[in-house]
């Protein structure tokens, strides 16, 4: 929801990263206000993925210019554990298998380090227990993954519905869904759209990264942005999204260029 | 690198041998006869060296820099100590205080196998014993069995007679409490036909000097017979550990094993496990957790000497500090051991740079029909599980804490007994503990 005055919650401005050398983001500039829905698009290798890693601290990318305030402080400058106390989450387009490491254990291992830096009670096993599988139902999700190792042998619409538990327990205040749309049939998609939406608040903000127009009928952005090559290069409402759905992103390319020559 | 180890001093095994006159000639006969032929046999045998392909990575010279004597007085003061160590399924438990038997610390129920100290066995129990002890950790050339049955006293004996199966374990503790002293641990288990036990061997240490634990175990398995055995390792930090096991598997038998070493400054682990008749199977798992300067040593054989034998092995070792871990694994598929069914594994997580692990499955096939498969890796913490987890707000520490853990936990799940697994996972959780 745009709101006029609504406090700006992320503001990047010229983000470059690379990884191994390579420049991925070029000189991203992005703003999130509270209460606000985002959506970024763009071709793959555009750097949609590398974009939410950075801001979630991946350690394999290395940023090299360019400034990013979260609450109006620098989030560059926390280790990932702290961006995530801080309110920071990142779904993951492919969630790490983890073997021997027991999903239950995670979650509220997860759930407790967030509370603490709120100041907030931490919850015993059995409390927690009580309490995820609650989240769960709201997400149509089978309490047996409890007992499961951390997204091992999940399936992919499994995983994804996992990242979202996660979100719903870690309720943050900066939400980045990366492809979180992707491996989940119709159904599925329909469950885990509607468990972000009830996430999303005026004291929140959210950014879908998706391929596909299909998931924002079930999100609907306030924005949707376009990313090529590292940076990004339109922004428009949630019409842009239809637009790209039929015409492809070359004629974002072509406006781009002739941009750039005029 | 290379570094020059002098052959280990002239005498020390003599030295070792000078404690044998403080043991008391045992009631039985052959146990005597014996002895006798092992300390024969430790006056051949010399104390291996890095030059001997089986110890190329296990320098023994901080062992032989000291000498150890066996410790004869009982002692019955420390059971408080030794209480923390009681595992409550456990019906019968046998208590060795630096090798001697402690009555006053044992339990023995008859619920369950029958269970007996070797010294005291009576006449049955000693013509069981005549007729196994020595027939399966062979010590013509191995000169730590060698030494052990020279020294054979006191030990633990379990029986589980035929077609019974005992749903209550043995717990079989050694306790160290005396630093200096040497002691050589011996345990026989003979499962009759059908029948079913779970055995614990567990080693302990109330000192934190340095002592000399030398063990023997063999296990042998009537046809159709199920072992479960469990041995734990957590000797002191200062502690030399030389442990050796056999094990025999008749018809259609099932052995499971998972031995866990954490203690010790030197251990070595020797299992040997001979299929010996068709359809055996066995499961051989195990884990080495160890940081500092320890070395973990582990050897294992698996003989697959007839028809449809099945094996499973995974051993892992977490190796943290400037510390080393050794695996060398054999498989042996015999010519007359067609559709064999075996696989190895041996996986390895690296904590840090000064951290060594030699690795070594080793499969050697002599028939052509059989599924056999084995692999090696070794490796550091995963980069994205760890910033997976940090991404959930977990800090570093406690984020490698985990991965560590898990990684441990694998093996530490096999054991089936839950208050074992509940001290061990707790000691696992304090070791992966990093600075």
């Amino acid at each position: 929801m745009i709101r006029d005055g609504a406090k700006p919650l992320l503001e990047v401005r010229n983000l470059r990263a690379t990884v191994n050398g390579v420049e991925i983001l070029k000189g991203i500039d992005f703003t999130a206000r509270l209460g606000e829905v985002h959506a970024i698009m763009g071709p793959n290798g555009s750097g949609k993925s590398t974009f939410a890693k950075v801001l979630a601290g991946h350690p394999a990318y290395t940023v090299t210019a360019g400034e990013v305030l979260y609450d109006g402080a620098n989030l560059l400058a926390l280790p990932p554990e702290e961006r995530a106390r801080a309110g920071v989450f990142l779904a993951f387009q492919y969630p790490v298998e983890i073997p021997g490491v027991g999903n239950s254990q995670f979650l509220r291992l997860a759930y407790n380090s967030v509370q603490a830096q709120r100041g907030k009670d931490e919850l015993d096993p059995l409390e927690f227990d009580d309490f995820v599988r609650e989240k769960m139902k709201l997400l149509e999700m089978n309490p047996e993954f409890l007992d499961r190792s951390v997204n091992e042998g999940f399936s992919g619409g499994e995983k994804k519905r996992n990242e979202v538990l996660q979100m719903a327990l870690l309720e943050p205040k900066l939400a980045f869904l990366d492809e979180t749309d992707s491996g989940l049939d119709i159904d599925a998609l329909r469950v885990v759209a509607e468990g972000i939406n009830r996430l999303s608040s005026p004291d929140n903000a959210t950014v879908v990264v998706t391929h596909y127009q299909r998931l924002l009928n079930y999100i609907v952005p306030d924005y949707v942005h376009v990313m090529d090559a590292g940076r990004i290069v339109k922004t428009g409402g949630k019409d842009l999204a239809l637009m790209l759905e039929t015409r492809g992103y070359d004629w974002i390319d072509e406006e781009a260029r002739a941009a750039a020559s005029a | 690198m290379t570094t020059t180890h002098p052959a280990p001093a002239a005498g020390y095994l003599e030295s070792l041998l000078a404690g044998r006159p403080m043991l008391p000639a045992s009631a039985h006969a052959s146990l005597n006869a014996l002895r006798a032929e092992a300390v024969d046999r430790v006056g051949a045998l010399t104390v291996p060296t890095v030059r001997d392909e089986e110890w190329r990575f296990t320098d023994l010279s901080p062992l032989t820099r000291q000498t150890f004597q066996p410790v004869r007085e009982r002692v019955v003061r420390e059971v408080a100590d030794a209480g923390r160590f009681d595992l409550g399924e456990a019906a019968s438990r046998l208590v060795f205080v630096d090798g001697v038997y402690a009555p006053e610390l044992s339990r023995i129920t008859a619920n369950g196998p029958v269970v007996a100290n070797l010294a005291t066995a009576d006449a049955a129990q000693g013509d069981l014993a005549a007729r196994h002890l020595g027939r399966y950790a062979v010590f013509r050339d191995n000169v730590f069995a060698a030494l052990n049955t020279a020294f054979v006293h006191d030990g633990a004996l379990i029986f589980v007679p035929p077609a019974s199966a005992a749903a209550v374990p043995v717990h079989l503790l050694f306790v160290a409490r005396t630093k200096g002293a040497a002691s050589y641990p011996r345990c026989l288990v003979v499962a009759g036909r059908a029948s079913a036990a779970t055995v614990v061997e567990d080693y302990v240490s109330l000192t934190d000097g340095p002592y000399f634990t030398d063990a023997v175990t063999e296990i042998a398995l009537a046809e159709d017979a199920s072992i479960d055995h469990v041995r734990v390792q957590r000797e002191g930090g200062q502690a030399f550990h030389i442990g050796s096991g056999a094990v025999s598997l008749a018809t259609g038998s099932r052995f499971r094993s998972v031995s866990v070493a954490l203690g010790a400054r030197l251990s070595r682990y020797n299992l040997a496990v001979e299929q010996a008749a068709e359809g055996a199977s066995c499961t051989v798992d195990g884990l080495a957790v160890i940081g500092g300067r320890q070395l973990a040593d582990t050897h294992t054989s698996i003989a697959h000497r007839k028809p449809r034998g099945v094996s499973r092995q995974l051993h892992k070792c977490i190796v943290g500090g400037a510390a080393h871990a050794v695996f060398n694994g054999k498989i042996y598929v015999h010519p007359h051991a067609q559709k064999t069914d075996s696989s190895q594994s041996s996986r390895n997580l690296l904590l840090g740079d000064r951290a060594q692990v030699d690795t070594k499955p080793q499969l050697e096939i002599f028939a052509d029909d059989v599924k056999c498969a084995h692999g090696a890796t070794v490796g550091r913490l995963d980069a994205d599980a760890l910033f997976y987890l940090r991404s959930r707000g977990l800090g570093d520490a406690a984020a490698r804490s985990l991965l560590t853990y898990a990684f441990g936990a694998e093996i530490v799940d096999r054991i089936p007994l839950p208050s074992l697994r509940r001290q061990l996972e707790a000691t696992l959780l304090a070791q992966t503990q990093l600075p």
